[in-house]
């Protein structure tokens, strides 16, 4: 008998040979099999990312809106134990000196309550015609170049720096917006429309506006807030010290708010106020729910990987034990069993392989531009398809993992069986 | 070149016990062309079976070129067919989804041949069978002759040290019978040991050696005059 190869060249000879008749086997295949067999892996593959993709997606939507609309990519807030931004004129100098800055807002903010019809006399038992939330005080044109809160207008206009007599308000406090009717909640009634004057109350100083607009988004910060100018803020709220209680702060694109974050913490912003990035900032709800989902995501996925790997276990064991002459053949005129493995193994890798490439061009190519497009009306978001190229590369790496071992098992057992039975179809 | 002891291949049938190799011993040396024979049943291709390494003995010895081939693991008979031994199937064997050029090409490329080179010894073996002009069409596209010389091409093309032929002429009519036992002679004559299993007289008369199995005992081992 000739000399025994090495383990690397036996092994390369192995895969030669499995290479060899994966090909031919593939190439002679039946076309409408093997077509069936890759779209069931391609559903495999749209299943381990797209479903995950989209539950992910209702709270990244979620998180993306209150970016946009609430924290911009950095946010300076008071301490916890703190009421204000301390030296937020310094604070400020500091921010617009940090690279990588697009605008800022600077806000005030404090609980307020707005009431309509204030003049009326209540009867007994009445129910004032108020609400109490968060009142903000902003520069218009400077939050606009962080949230484009303008743009979430449904109703009336959007504040202008003149607008001393005026209140801008989220559409939670209406009604028309609000259909919600879980105990306690309170709303304008119907009567307050645009232009109704309204009496701000904060820290038991009142002043009366008018309803400029009505604000409508998916962002609660938003939704549940009233707007007035800063100026108008510090002189109905008493803040003379001009101490802020955010800034909310918009970088260019491709500038990351790490970088941005670590830049601000350097200049000992740090000792005045919590630096937070947009994803530091989430509501701890959201960030739950994303972990919960993210979860989910996963045992469907691994589900469906599965289900997969049972898919090609079972079409890979059909084809082993429909075809036991063929390896029985193989064997008898000294075919290594490895070799005939490998065979087995790369045809399911192929069928895994085409199914993920042809899910990655669909997921890429058409459905996340889709979804970013045309986003899913959820009532707290709107969901988006998340996919990374690197997540994707993951779900891809595993599937494919499955499909070795489902292409392994059932070929390891009909190679197990003896070479003559197999020939002679005992 | 080959040489057996006390051989037995015994299959147990519910309380039957059937002896279909009893207790052979004989010998091969190298170039020899050797017909085994025997009626239906007698064990002559369960003995083949035993000879080619393709089943394992109940008990005796199979010695291949002083090695005792019985003792070798699974993997190590394997190399040993690829290497050393060629079989031709009474059914031909040949792999339906490969051409008669890969049906011939796999176990030189298993030996470690570039494909290049598994090609063109593949077309040669394929030549000398009279198939150079078939060697792409697939097992399906080929007549039964056709595809036992494709099978005989299989068998040489990596230069096996033994060809063993179980009822290699079964199932072809006498014309293609011929050429399946004429492209025999032709090698044995380069050289070539065979051990083919026949229960045609007619072809057997052309062997040097004729071993008579009935029963799984050998009745008759001798030169052919």
């Amino acid at each position: 008998m000739p000399k025994k190869q090495g383990v690397f060249e036996k092994l390369k000879i192995d895969l030669r040979v499995g290479l060899f008749l994966a090909k031919r086997e593939l190439q002679r295949a039946n076309k409408w099999t093997t077509t069936l067999i890759v779209f069931v892996m391609l559903l495999t593959f749209l299943n381990l990312v797209v479903v995950s993709g989209i539950l992910v997606g209702l709270i990244q939507g979620s998180l993306d809106q209150n970016k946009k609309f609430s924290s911009g990519d950095v946010i300076i807030s008071s301490f916890l134990n703190r009421d204000k931004v301390d030296n937020s004129q310094e604070v400020i100098k500091i921010v617009e000196n940090l690279p990588g800055l697009r605008a800022y807002s600077a806000r005030y903010t404090a609980g307020g309550s707005l009431q309509a019809g204030y003049r009326d006399v209540l009867l007994k038992d009445e129910k004032p015609n108020s609400v109490a939330g968060q009142v903000s005080g902003i520069d218009p044109q400077k939050e606009n170049g962080v949230t484009n809160l303008s743009s979430l207008i449904v109703e009336g206009a959007y504040l202008e720096p003149t607008d001393t007599e005026s209140i801008v308000v989220g559409s939670f406090w209406f009604r028309k917006y609000n259909k919600n009717e879980f105990p306690g909640l309170t709303t304008f009634n119907e009567d307050v429309k645009i232009g109704s004057r309204l009496l701000l109350t904060i820290n038991g100083a009142s002043k009366e506006y008018t309803l400029k607009g009505i604000l409508k988004s998916k962002v609660s910060e938003v939704d549940g807030g009233m707007f007035i100018l800063d100026s108008e803020f510090r002189k109905l709220a008493g803040r003379s010290d001009y101490n802020l209680n955010q800034i909310a702060i918009s970088l260019k694109p491709g500038t990351d708010p790490v970088i941005a974050k670590k830049a601000l913490l350097a200049s000992g912003v740090d000792k005045d106020g919590r630096v937070q990035t947009s994803e530091e900032a989430i509501p701890q709800f959201l960030d739950q729910i994303k972990t919960t989902f993210g979860l989910l995501g996963n045992a469907i996925s691994a589900i469906g990987l599965v289900v997969a790997a049972i898919t090609i276990f079972i079409v890979i064991f059909v084809n082993a034990i429909t075809r036991r002459r063929y390896i029985g053949i193989l064997k008898g005129i000294g075919i290594a069993p490895r070799a005939i493995i490998i065979s087995y193994i790369l045809q399911s890798l192929l069928y895994a392989l085409i199914g993920a490439i042809v899910g990655s061009i669909l997921v890429f190519a058409f459905l996340k531009p889709f979804f970013d497009a045309n986003p899913i009306d959820f009532p707290f978001s709107d969901g988006i398809l998340v996919a990374t190229v690197s997540g994707t590369s993951i779900r891809v790496a595993i599937l494919l993992l499955a499909t070795i071992v489902a292409g392994y098992i059932p070929a390891r057992i009909v190679i197990r069986q003896n070479t003559l039975s197999a020939i002679l179809g005992r | 070149m080959i040489k057996i002891n006390n051989l037995s291949k015994i299959f147990q049938s519910g309380d039957a016990e059937i002896r279909a190799v009893d207790n052979v011993s004989f010998s091969i040396p190298e170039g020899q062309f050797v017909a085994i024979t025997g009626r239906s049943g007698s064990g002559k291709s369960t003995l083949l079976y035993q000879l080619g390494l393709l089943d394992r003995p109940t008990a005796g010895e199979i010695f291949l070129d002083n090695l005792n081939a019985t003792e070798l693991s699974d993997n190590d008979q394997t190399r040993m067919r690829l290497h050393s031994l060629g079989y031709i199937f009474q059914d031909y064997a040949i792999l339906p989804s490969l051409t008669a050029l890969e049906n011939v090409m796999v176990p030189l490329l298993m030996q470690g041949l570039e494909e290049k080179e598994a090609k063109e010894k593949s077309i040669k073996a394929l030549s000398r069978v009279g198939l150079s002009d078939r060697m792409h069409n697939l097992p399906s596209q080929l007549s039964g002759g056709q595809q036992q010389r494709v099978s005989i091409a299989r068998a040489i093309g990596h230069e096996p040290k033994i060809i063993f032929a179980d009822e290699p002429t079964a199932n072809l009519d006498s014309e293609t019978s011929k050429n399946v036992l004429d492209a025999f002679l032709e090698l044995n004559k380069e050289g070539q040991t065979i051990v083919m299993v026949t229960h045609e007289p007619e072809y057997s008369a052309l062997a040097h050696r004729i071993i008579e199995l009935r029963d799984g005992k050998i009745v008759s081992d001798e030169m052919n005059k």
